[in-house]
């Protein structure tokens, strides 16, 4: 095989993406290895996070080096980050399909009337959702902070507390909603003209076109999406950190509870962490970490799957 | 003929059902759409309300100073990690790009594609604490510019790969034909012909990246640290304080002045972010009209 120097110095450089992702599932495990070791698999169900006594002198358990009393245990923050996500989801699914289905077809409708020195009125609407998306997280939070946690303590929660799980759930919702309604949208706009038109000619009224025939048609696309969206909700740290009120070692027990989500946990333990001198606690952050990473990337891999049509419908012949 | 005589005022019944349930479901969607939206435009004109209303020539003159002062520091540092990140992403992503939309055709392609789909999917924070455990510890940088840069780098990567890719496969390929019948080598044909053709693209994820690396934050709180200072030239071994940082922290201080320093910098943040954006796709729109 001819040796093509100008190939090898590319495929180098492509190679550096791969092993950047290796590293980081590498170094994670190696570096959470006594941890996975000391907490075995309790570390998913325990309930309490308890960094133990810092100030004594380190006991050895099984030639592991912990801080006296130290119980590792992520339940609460595995709940926190379902929960939040799940409720997100559920407020989002509804808006989102609403939107794209009025974007993909009531808005040319309503474009037909439009005065001719008018603009289009369809992209900039699209665009304004896509726009949602990239808005910054921690710019959320500040939002969340600033109106909506106001807004929930005077007029929803009992307690008269903003922060909590119905916060973050409904932030969560607000940054994920444009992953589903593009997702959506796009596959609507790609529906053809027959099937429409077939079922205008049956009677049909236009949402009953849009409702009964066209949704089912992208289910499954519209589901990828939503799983596409909960991958990205599970994984988001600052919005979540800032509304959630931020809770250890107690589980939510209503929407108004305060909660923490693993990737927030993460970030609010870093001082604590770094005050153990055997390292036990920043390594089991390793460990959560990790398992974060874990449920992500089944996540993603699944929205992958459903989004790439392997598993549509109409594509079974 | 009786029968449908009896029918007729069940049918307009059923009509007249149909028709409102479909009033009632495009309201319901027109609502969906208006709640997608409506907060978007609540956090801009909260943010740019609060943020421009905190301006002063303090804000870009001065250092931030516990929790008043200004933002000179920062809005330096966000500047710094965000240069710093896309000076090691954009060669290795372009590259990757280049590789993947030209050579990449195959399992291994694939395989890079797949990966790097991955580390798109991969939350931020588990970036940063990996970034936190290797350099900031093992390394022994501490809080840096650097570990915080490569993390920036690792974060945006895989999206300029995958545009770059998508640029260059909108190169025809009768051009690369073109250029190899004339007896170009492989280089020139990528650097002279299709990259040239490409630039719009190439350069639109690479913005597309840099409003990403300006609105991070949680990579960078593991990584850079915070710094009341101003940077000092040091890559390792200094923290270096970022606008991010001022929102997320003085948003929950008890005194006005913090707020205000907070909303300031998040009005220059998702200025930047939202320029890029709006800009990308404005321009993206023409092209593709013409």
């Amino acid at each position: 095989m001819k040796i093509r120097p100008f190939r090898l110095s590319l495929l180098g450089l492509s190679l550096f993406v791969p092993a950047a992702l290796c590293a980081v599932v590498l170094f994670l495990i190696i570096y959470s290895g006594q941890a996975i070791v000391f907490n075995g698999l309790g570390f998913l169900s325990r309930i309490t996070w308890n960094l133990g006594n810092l100030y004594s002198d380190p006991v050895t358990i099984n030639g592991i080096q912990i801080p006296l009393g130290a119980n590792y245990g992520i339940l609460v923050f595995i709940i926190g980050t379902l929960a939040s996500s799940l409720i997100a989801i559920l407020i989002a699914v509804p808006l989102s399909v609403g939107a794209a289905i009025f974007l993909a077809e009531a808005v040319p409708e309503l474009e037909r009337s439009r005065p001719r020195w008018m603009p289009p009125i369809r992209p900039a609407l699209s665009m304004l959702v896509e726009l949602v998306a990239v808005v910054p997280s921690v710019v959320f939070g500040l939002w969340g902070v600033a109106v909506l946690v106001p807004f929930i303590g005077k007029y929803l929660a009992p307690s008269g507390n903003g922060y909590g799980l119905l916060a973050a759930s409904i932030v969560l919702a607000l940054m994920i909603t444009p992953i589903i309604a593009t997702t959506l949208l796009d596959s609507l706009m790609q529906i053809g003209k027959e099937n429409r038109e077939s079922a205008f000619a049956l009677g049909a009224t236009h949402f009953e076109v849009v409702s009964k025939v066209m949704l089912p048609m992208v289910r499954t696309t519209l589901i990828g999406g939503i799983v596409l969206a909960l991958g990205r909700a599970l994984g988001e740290t600052m919005a979540v950190l800032m509304v959630s009120g931020g809770a250890i070692n107690i589980l939510p027990t209503s929407i108004f509870s305060p909660v923490s989500t693993i990737a927030s946990f993460i970030v609010s333990q870093l001082d604590s962490a770094e005050s153990d001198p055997t390292n036990m606690a920043v390594r089991s952050l390793a460990e959560i970490a990790l398992v974060l990473f874990v449920i992500t990337l089944a996540v993603n891999a699944t929205a992958k799957l459903l989004t790439s049509g392997a598993l549509s419908v109409r594509n079974r012949k | 003929m009786s029968v449908t005589v009896n029918n007729q005022p069940r049918f307009q019944a059923l009509a007249l059902r149909r028709a409102i349930i479909s009033h009632i479901g495009w309201i319901a969607c027109g609502l969906g759409l208006l709640l997608v939206i409506g907060p978007l435009l609540d956090i801009v004109g909260v943010v740019a309300f609060n943020g421009i209303s905190a301006f002063s020539l303090k804000l870009f003159t001065t250092t931030t100073n516990g929790t008043a002062g200004g933002l000179l520091n920062a809005i330096e540092g966000t500047l710094v990690i965000s240069a710093g990140g896309m000076l090691i992403a954009v060669p290795i992503g372009v590259g990757a790009g280049i590789y993947l939309a030209e050579y990449g055709s195959n399992k291994l392609g694939n395989t890079i594609r797949f990966l790097s789909d991955v580390l798109t999917g991969t939350p931020s924070i588990v970036l940063g604490y990996f970034s936190y455990i290797v350099f900031v510890t093992t390394l022994g940088w501490d809080f840096s510019v650097l570990a915080a840069a490569i993390t920036i780098a690792i974060l945006i990567v895989p999206y300029l790969a995958r545009i770059t890719e998508l640029a260059l496969r909108q190169v025809p390929n009768t051009m690369r034909e073109a250029g190899f019948a004339l007896g170009a080598s492989e280089p020139a044909v990528v650097f002279k012909i299709v990259l040239p053709g490409a630039i719009s693209g190439v350069v639109t994820g690479a913005l597309l990246a840099l409003a990403i690396s300006v609105g991070e934050t949680a990579p960078l709180i593991y990584t850079a640290g915070w710094s009341n200072y101003l940077w000092n030239g040091k890559l390792t071994n200094a923290p270096i304080g970022y606008l991010t940082y001022v929102i997320w922290t003085f948003i929950d201080q008890p005194d006005a002045r913090s707020h205000a320093l907070a909303f300031a910098a998040a009005f220059l943040v998702m200025l930047v972010v939202l320029a890029i954006n709006i800009g990308v796709r404005l321009i993206i729109r023409r092209t593709k009209l013409t």
